[in-house]
């Protein structure tokens, strides 16, 4: 396939998507990893079972929604329940087995911040904040990040910590005694990201096809770890590039109507 | 036992200045006619608890009536900023607005305290988190059977508490289904409560283990046909995603927006006024 033959983005989406075990309960943020896990759902991993927040189990949309909570997602789910349902019996219940979050901010232990940029108090950016992201990040048995290669975002220090990572890394994690095992995967534009079995440090072990290790560690706001060996991210199959542009351009029809 | 009555009715006899309002809906169900009211009423100085507060809580952050915001994902969703929400917190405009954050599963832990008339909530949840720092009320107990460490937050008790639902009889009771979110937890935690419904029928027709919140325990119902715009009714009218799009053009300025506060809203004798004159712009804005 020629260099220029897809997007960066759809190289992430594509790359996330690849990360999700066939039959896997999955707890879906919105954005980038529903649409990725969507596209697991409609190629490699049909038996997915797809839960977002607003209580929809086992949901199967044919666009992706554009809220947490689009009746599209009511339509198609085996069950909705209520939400404090949802976080009760089926995430703090230890039901889910892979959480899937976007960020604005990561740090080297996969820490993440969708709160505030700059001060809480006086903040130069404020997010939409916490949703569900902090009892995901903390319930389900792993969680896999999703997020833009950048300065900005990968940085040496969060203005706020959002949702639990591997905090200060090493054991710390299990010391709090969080559920789940935390982050096993960061998955950007530009490679794919996972925690060192030891220190727990976020660690490049794939670059996507064109970019090179040099260019993840510029865009990166620490020194970053490389792996000794740096693999090549096996490039989107024709499959894969087809069915994530077809579901985009449904769901791109489907939210310009009514308007 | 629930008393049938307009809507402008319910908001002025329920809704008092000062008063704590939660006007729940996830995603789905958005009371939007009746926090339009609120804004005509030109209600001030509320404390505003919703999970999501949604372009509804933009609109009323926008127009002055919020005092504090109690809440935990303050986004237009799939869109981007709730630019009121965010001109508050940053820029103190109209007002400076005093924030009481949390996370969802808090929240919904709150929610469901305040129904069962406990005086907390109990979670596993905002272990490592920077939450408990900036919110006071986010504490941390023992679990005394085991020793783990969990999460406890005062119940949610609103005033009133406003949801909008598919249907009602002719008796208030009221029947919600789909994405039901924390819409019953919400009615069951407030001392007032007012439902807006897309129809009142003869006979609501509910299957067994429906949601069904029962006229004795509602204080107004409404109807209010389409009264959940932009956001959607299950089986009435979808999601307007077109229009949540469209609000982030809208409410970027503080121009835009108070422009179109005044000709939509303020400028309308109700919610169907409202739509005849969005419908009557050329664009909404």
């Amino acid at each position: 396939m020629p260099e220029a033959a897809y997007t960066t983005d759809e190289m992430m989406t594509i790359a996330a998507a690849r990360m999700i075990r066939n039959g896997a309960t999955l707890f879906v943020g919105i954005g980038l990893p529903s649409a990725a896990a969507n596209l697991a759902r409609l190629t490699h991993a049909p038996e997915t079972v797809l839960i977002y927040e607003s209580g929809t189990i086992g949901t199967k949309p044919a666009v992706l929604p554009l809220s947490i909570g689009d009746g599209e997602l009511a339509e198609t789910a085996e069950a909705v329940v209520s939400v404090p349902e949802m976080f009760a019996y089926w995430l703090q219940g230890g039901r889910i087995d892979l959480g899937f979050l976007g960020a604005a901010q990561i740090d080297r232990f996969a820490n993440i911040n969708t709160t505030v940029i700059g001060d809480y108090r006086k903040p130069s950016t404020r997010l939409p904040g916490a949703g569900g992201a902090p009892e995901i990040a903390a319930s389900c048995k792993e969680v896999l990040i999703t997020l833009r290669h950048n300065k900005r975002a990968f940085v040496n220090k969060l203005d706020f910590l959002t949702s639990s990572g591997h905090m200060e890394g090493g054991d710390s994690r299990a010391r709090m005694k969080l559920p789940g095992k935390g982050p096993t995967a960061v998955i950007t534009d530009l490679g794919i990201l996972t925690p060192d079995p030891e220190s727990r440090e976020l660690t490049l072990t794939s670059v996507h096809s064109g970019v090179t290790t040099q260019k993840v560690v510029e865009s990166t706001g620490w020194p970053l770890k490389v792996a000794a060996e740096v693999s090549t991210t096996a490039l989107p199959t024709d499959t894969e590039l087809r069915t994530l542009r077809d579901l985009n351009e449904r769901t791109a029809r489907a939210h310009a109507g009514q308007a | 036992m629930a008393t049938i009555l307009q809507l402008n009715e319910a908001i002025r006899e329920f809704v008092r200045d000062g008063d704590t309002l939660a006007l729940e809906g996830f995603t789905h169900l958005i009371p939007f006619a009746a926090g339009h009211e609120i804004i005509r009423q030109q209600r001030r100085n509320l404390t505003l608890i919703r999970m999501t507060p949604d372009l509804i809580y933009d609109q009323l952050i926008g127009a002055g009536c919020a005092a504090k915001l109690v809440f935990s994902w303050g986004g237009n969703p799939g869109v981007g900023s709730l630019h009121r929400l965010r001109d508050a917190v940053e820029n103190n405009w109209p007002a400076p607005l005093e924030i009481e954050e949390h996370a969802h599963a808090g929240m919904a832990a709150a929610y469901a305290a305040g129904a069962s008339g406990l005086p907390f909530g109990v979670l596993r949840g905002y272990l490592g988190t920077d939450l408990p720092k900036y919110n006071s009320k986010i504490k941390f107990i023992e679990c005394p059977f085991t020793g783990e460490k969990l999460a406890a937050v005062p119940a949610h008790r609103p005033d009133v508490t406003v949801i909008h639902a598919q249907k009602a009889d002719r008796e208030g009771n009221v029947l919600i289904w789909g994405v039901v979110g924390v819409q019953k937890e919400a009615v069951l935690a407030a001392n007032r409560s007012i439902i807006t419904v897309e129809e009142i029928v003869d006979e609501l027709a509910a299957p067994p283990n429906s949601v069904v919140l029962p006229s004795w325990v509602i204080g107004a119902v409404c109807q209010v046909k389409g009264g959940a715009f932009p956001s959607y009714a299950q089986g009435y009218y979808p999601r307007n995603n077109a229009f949540y799009k469209k609000w982030d053009g809208i409410s970027r300025e503080r121009e835009s927006f108070q422009k179109w506060i005044e000709r939509h809203v303020m400028g309308t004798k109700d919610f169907e006024g409202f739509r005849q004159s969005l419908e009557g712009a050329t664009q909404y804005a």
